[in-house]
């Protein structure tokens, strides 16, 4: 094979208390998109960051066409050919599309930037990408999923020999993806190496060609995508045996709805979010809002917990007229809700793990009075324990946790509340295997043993197709289909999404 | 709404073009009430008598846009005009090393509160606040009784007048004018000026995007500095002394007109044109109450107090109106996306 492109070798990093990396290995060639995987905690931010000069490493060599490299800045790793989109976009949303593809670079005439030239450039950069939009104005007029394909422009017209996309598809839907994947394709063409990090596995073996699987800190190893099976890399990742692996999948038998009717909308529209939605939830069910994003999905949800206004057809709650105004009417009615960003809207990185479960409780019980110290250590105790929250004690501070067990913690927070309805919007986003595997289970397992009545949304088919005994499919802010039994499938949810009514 | 007024209303410019049709507005209102209006010079002397505010306005201007603030820009003013009066009284060195002594001076003590302020990440509020603090105290230290300056040349550099059409300027209004020439041009058109931009939106965006994150900062705050000072050359040019008390208050001033013009004080938002016109409104205001003869000039502050106020609340809108336009694109484009399929 020839000479590889980029070879990071016995690469160590240490973080006050930490091992982030330790001995690992990475080669990238010309040409290549190859994943780097791993659970969260494993080890991939920290390795990009280290190859994009923001963490300096601590040992082990970095050679870039065979020459020695030590980027120390983002900029040095620039001028090295080294790109990256962060999964967060990183642009500034004040500048113009333009100016973002271009700051720090720009084209001057007489010593002063070339507006011009730069707003020409932009524009054809863009339409390569296939995005037809007006350069001139600022981004935060576009959409995020606009504000990636920038951020790829950006890096792409640097001359780049490297691309590093960290979770560029998790704010996409399909058909920004689809397009996201032509590009990257094209790119490859042009014998540009490209670092692919998703936590899709669909992506990773619709696109990639290698994976490096990294757990702990550690290199598990670098395979071909063609020569591993899908669930052996799950095993490699967690580091369990397939068998346990297997197991995994496979969900335990779903929930069986009992007679009673807990909330029931009947063509509910809110204006301009919502048109048309129609649903009976029993209790002891799981339903799932299947559909692109920006089909309604989250504003259903939303409505139910009160914060979307009602203004057309009926939502009844265990018989009577709901009218939620307020989140906390919706809390009254003992309704739960975890939304879609638990970073923006979910936990409150301040306070400790003990407080932020305690939050909903004390909301509900009113400000002012206290709930004794004894019982909410006996609460937090209680849900550390039952949903396996890795925490090193309960006076721990929730930003210092992992994703997967921060949304733990924001679960715990409702189920302390003892809702009836709980409604889950994205809460495996963004976190590694084994803990959605785990929250999965957990609604199906409320649902059966307590009756409870669970909403839950994700992006990925397969969970809600292993976890839901009814799905609500939306399609543009109405209701396309219901799928129940043994009609729930990828297939028959992609059917209805597609628009197939006959 | 209608679609065109909202883009407009998202539009950039649009605190700017409010500012600037409520300028023409009062002018319009004064040349109706009172004839005097009509004067050239009444509109010169809007310049004539800010001139120190509209250089200073201009640096407090780029300290705003990196989201950051300064708030020692009238204590160093102060500090300035005594320190040039002191040594134009005390000293037989020639007028032109004076003012470059206090120029360096001014921009030195700029660059040492950005270099603090950056490198141990403090807040400029506090730190620009103890130089404030510091810099009012020296000039008090150095005299507390006014020293007037008498040095002939800098006496007829005061009185010279520069004539415009039927009126004049002063030379502190060709400094003022130059001063913001070179901003906007700097701010608009070279990659120091669109860095400031990048920071004040998302300095760690900025940081990732490879610009120079560290030294713009402390350049920002150093043409704070350099601002204050030659503000406060311009000062003493109309004021011919130096005094303890001399721009007292004088950075609320520049920030409200910073504001009115359109700086939002978040940072990333804002030009230099707003500025200028945000401290002729605060002129013009001084015109009416100096015409109508009876108000006491107080009144201009319960005006502009009035203004900021509405300014502010006016940005809150703006901002609305944006995020609200981004949820309509992304439903267009949903809509698009559909009829490609």
């Amino acid at each position: 094979m020839a000479q590889a492109l980029l070879e990071m070798r016995n690469i160590d990093k240490v973080f006050p208390g930490v091992k982030a990396l330790s001995n690992v290995d990475f080669t990238l060639h010309a040409g290549e998109i190859h994943s780097l995987m791993g659970e969260n905690g494993a080890g991939k931010s920290t390795l990009v960051k280290v190859l994009t000069g923001v963490y300096p490493r601590d040992g082990g060599t970095v050679r870039l066409n065979g020459e020695e490299i030590n980027p120390r800045t983002p900029k040095e790793a620039q001028e090295c050919g080294i790109s990256t989109v962060y999964q967060e976009v990183n642009l500034c949303t004040n500048l113009t599309v333009a100016e973002n593809i271009f700051i720090g670079r720009e084209p001057k005439k007489y010593g002063l930037i070339d507006w011009k030239e730069i707003n020409r450039r932009s524009k054809e950069l863009l339409k390569k990408l296939s995005v037809d939009i007006d350069v001139t104005k600022s981004l935060d007029h576009y959409p995020v999923a606009i504000q990636q394909m920038v951020a790829i422009a950006r890096a792409v017209d640097v001359d780049a020999k490297i691309l590093i996309l960290d979770e560029p598809t998790s704010s996409l839907d399909e058909g920004e993806t689809a397009r996201l994947f032509k590009i990257v394709r094209q790119l490859q063409q042009r014998g540009m190496g490209i670092i692919f990090i998703s936590h899709f596995l669909e992506q990773i073996y619709e696109i990639c060609d290698h994976i490096t699987i990294l757990r702990n800190g550690e290199l598990v190893g670098a395979y071909e995508v063609a020569k591993l099976p899908r669930l052996e890399l799950i095993a490699k990742m967690v580091g369990k045996d397939l068998n346990d692996v297997k197991d995994m999948d496979k969900m335990a038998e779903k929930s069986v709805p009992h007679e009673e009717v807990f909330i029931e909308a009947d063509h509910v529209a809110s204006f301009g979010q919502i048109a048309d939605v129609a649903l009976q939830l029993h209790r002891g069910e799981v339903m799932g809002f299947a559909g692109l994003l920006g089909s309604g999905r989250t504003e259903t949800a939303e409505m139910m917990f009160g914060l979307k206004p009602v203004t057309g057809g009926s939502m009844k709650i265990k018989g009577k007229e709901a009218g939620l105004r307020h989140p906390m009417d919706a809390m009254k009615a003992k309704i739960a809700f975890c939304p879609e960003d638990r970073k923006l809207a979910g936990i409150i990185g301040d306070l400790t793990v003990r407080e932020n479960i305690i939050l909903a409780l004390q909301a509900l019980d009113g400000m002012f009075r206290h709930i004794p110290y004894d019982k909410q250590v006996e609460l937090a105790d209680k849900f550390i324990d039952r949903l396996k929250i890795k925490v090193s004690d309960r006076e721990q501070l929730i930003k210092n946790l992992s994703g997967g067990n921060q949304q733990k913690v924001i679960i715990a927070r409702w189920l302390a509340a003892n809702p009836e309805l709980l409604i889950l919007d994205e809460p495996t986003r963004g976190i590694d295997v084994g803990t959605k595997t785990e929250i999965q289970k957990m609604a199906v397992e409320l649902a059966k043993s307590q009756g409870m009545a669970v909403v839950f949304i994700s992006s990925e088919m397969d969970e809600m197709v292993r976890t839901c005994s009814k799905l609500i499919v939306m399609r543009d802010r109405k209701k396309v289909a219901e799928l129940t039994g043994n009609d729930i499938s990828s297939e028959g949810v992609m059917r209805a999404i597609a628009g197939g009514d006959n | 709404m209608n679609k065109n007024l909202a883009n407009i209303i998202a539009s950039k410019y649009f605190s700017f073009f409010v500012t600037v049709i409520l300028f023409v507005a009062l002018y319009g209102i004064g040349i109706a009430m009172y004839n005097g209006f009509m004067k050239p010079q009444v509109f010169f002397n809007l310049f004539v008598d800010n001139a120190a505010l509209l250089i200073v306005t201009v640096g407090i201007t780029f300290c705003l846009l990196i989201g950051g603030i300064d708030l020692s820009v009238g204590a160093v003013l102060a500090l300035v005009c005594m320190v040039l009066a002191w040594l134009l009284t005390n000293t037989g060195i020639p007028v032109f090393l004076a003012v470059l002594i206090v120029l360096i001076m001014g921009t030195v003590f700029g660059a040492v509160q950005g270099y603090i302020i950056t490198k141990f990440d403090l807040q400029p509020f506090i730190i620009t606040l103890a130089g404030m603090f510091f810099c009012r105290g020296l000039t008090a230290v150095i005299s507390q009784e006014t020293i007037t300056i008498t040095n002939p040349t800098f006496v007829a550099l005061a009185d010279t007048r520069i004539p415009v059409g039927s009126g004049f300027i002063s030379v502190g209004v060709v400094i003022a004018l130059l001063t913001i020439l070179v901003a906007a041009i700097v701010l608009g058109f070279t990659k120091f000026g669109r860095t400031i931009y990048a920071i004040g939106g998302n300095e760690s965006s900025a940081a990732l995007m490879g610009l120079p994150v560290f030294r713009t900062k402390v350049c920002v705050y150093t043409i704070s500095g350099f601002c204050s000072s030659l503000g406060g050359i311009a000062y003493a040019l109309m004021m011919l002394t130096g005094y303890n008390l001399h721009g007292l208050g004088m950075e609320m001033d520049a920030i409200a007109s910073s504001v009115i013009g359109g700086t939002l004080l978040t940072g990333g938002v804002g030009f230099i044109p707003g500025a200028l016109f945000g401290v002729l409104i605060q002129g013009v205001i001084l015109t009416f109450i100096n015409f109508q003869g009876t108000l006491s000039a107080w009144w201009t502050k319960i005006v502009i107090g009035g203004l900021l106020c509405v300014f502010i609340i006016m940005q809150a809108f703006i901002t609305e109106q944006k995020s609200k336009l981004t949820a309509k694109s992304s439903m267009d484009e949903a809509n698009s996306g559909k009829s490609d399929s």
